[in-house]
């Protein structure tokens, strides 16, 4: 059997794997802000002395981490209209991807926060600094530092997990590359030539985020 | 509105048959390949380095869904008839292999390197310094994470459902459409994973936590 490739189907579907992946990079970044709003509002949560606050965050993350994504936005899809909620399938995924974001980034930013000893802050206060200038210094910005690995790879990865909201119908690159296989049967062509735009995405996001933590991030620890 | 019977969830049990099962085979495969690519990963031929890197560069920067479909449909390319679940198969141990291979390749350089300077000192060869030495502890530094990435895994296998491979999800999403209830269904599936994976997640961080504190 012999195939002849045709990438030339493809390409002259450009524009719309150009719109894709604008999509699908609004996704995530809708996504990644839910997940931080949900990771910060979790770690308050998660970290107060009250019961009945910490058990349902501990028992959200637990959930969401043990169950796959494509199981979390079905049920998303179908129970929000049962709850009186009517979102498009783009809205839908944002949220279902923020809600999962969010999960791991409860257990990453408590990490962060645990990392900054109390003797670090005594110090801060003992120096003269202002309440203001010690949570900005000592604790935020070394928190930050600590998390910004693990935060940032699992921002990739809930970029490329946006491919997934295609069984939704959402808007994003995925979906546009089936729109275009069912129209030209050149499956092989379609997603090689996506998977290598995801790449390029995912790799300029690592390049952006290490660019971002050498700015940010430049200074001596010991 | 169906019920939700024993032929229902009997249809669920044989889905879930081929999510453990193409767990299994995705995980064995991918071990094997997987401390392959970590040796060459971590060989001393730049030229091993810099493929295995690419390689796994390329599984981790890109969705598993697409390398899903990329093989399913390559593999058909090739001209070897094979059917969707071998097709499946081969795209997980692939993605198996790379995320295990840089896994192991952190473990074995997170080996104290007098490790290997003594095991040299003895006069020890390569297979017998790596398979003697470094292997063993390595593994065992890894094993958080790597049952960390079986958990992950067996989450993944899902996406086998968009390619219209019949695993667990994709037999609950037969059953949704039969039966209109959407959220029993994906609630009793996401309850099936849930009791699958949160085990395994629990018994990797609890090894984490005894192993940091063994460190201490």
């Amino acid at each position: 059997m012999t195939y002849t490739f045709d990438f030339g189907a493809v390409l002259d579907r450009a524009p719309e794997l150009l719109w894709g992946s604008l999509g699908t990079l609004g996704l995530a970044l809708a996504g990644m802000l839910l997940a931080l709003v949900i990771g910060i509002l979790g770690v308050v949560a998660r970290t107060s002395k009250s019961e009945i606050t910490r058990t349902p965050v501990i028992v959200f993350v637990e959930v969401v981490r043990n169950t796959p994504f494509l199981v979390q936005i079905f049920f998303i899809y179908f129970a929000l209209p049962l709850i009186g909620i009517r979102l498009n399938p783009t809205v839908t995924a944002i949220f279902a991807l923020g809600i999962n974001g969010g999960a791991y980034a409860i257990e990453i930013i408590r990490g962060g926060v645990e990392s900054v000893s109390r003797g670090q802050i005594e110090a801060g206060f003992a120096l003269g600094l202002h309440k203001a200038d010690v949570f900005r210094l000592i604790v935020l910005k070394p928190a930050l530092r600590a998390i910004y690995p693990s935060l940032t790879s699992q921002f990739i990865m809930l970029t490329l997990t946006t491919s997934v909201c295609t069984s939704i119908a959402a808007y994003e690159l995925t979906s546009a590359a089936q729109r275009i296989e069912s129209d030209t049967f050149r499956s092989f062509e379609v997603y090689f030539t996506v998977t290598a735009i995801y790449l390029v995405i995912s790799t300029l996001m690592m390049g952006l985020f290490a660019l971002i933590s050498r700015h940010y991030f430049n200074y001596p620890t010991r | 509105m169906g019920p939700i019977g024993e032929n229902e969830f009997f249809f669920l049990m044989q889905g879930l048959r081929w999510t453990v099962l193409l767990a299994i085979v995705g995980f064995i495969g991918g071990g094997i390949f997987g401390i392959l690519i970590a040796l060459l990963r971590t060989s001393k031929t730049k030229v091993a380095r810099t493929i295995t890197a690419g390689y796994i560069g390329v599984f981790q920067g890109t969705p598993l869904l697409m390398q899903l479909f990329v093989v399913y449909y390559g593999v058909a390319l090739v001209g070897v008839e094979v059917n969707a679940w071998i097709a499946v198969a081969i795209a997980f141990t692939l993605h198996a292999s790379a995320f295990l291979g840089e896994i192991w390749r952190g473990a074995i350089e997170a080996v104290p390197k007098g490790q290997t300077e003594a095991a040299n000192a003895l006069g020890l060869h390569y297979v017998s310094r790596m398979k003697d030495v470094i292997l063993p502890q390595a593994l065992k530094i890894s094993m958080p994470a790597t049952i960390g990435f079986l958990v992950q895994l067996i989450k993944g296998t899902s996406l086998a459902a968009i390619v219209g491979f019949i695993e667990l999800t994709r037999a609950g999403q037969i059953i949704s459409n039969q039966t209109y209830r959407p959220l029993l269904v994906f609630g009793i599936v996401g309850a099936i994973y849930f009791i699958i994976c949160w085990p395994l997640s629990h018994a990797g961080s609890g090894l984490e936590k005894r192993m940091a504190k063994a460190a201490r």
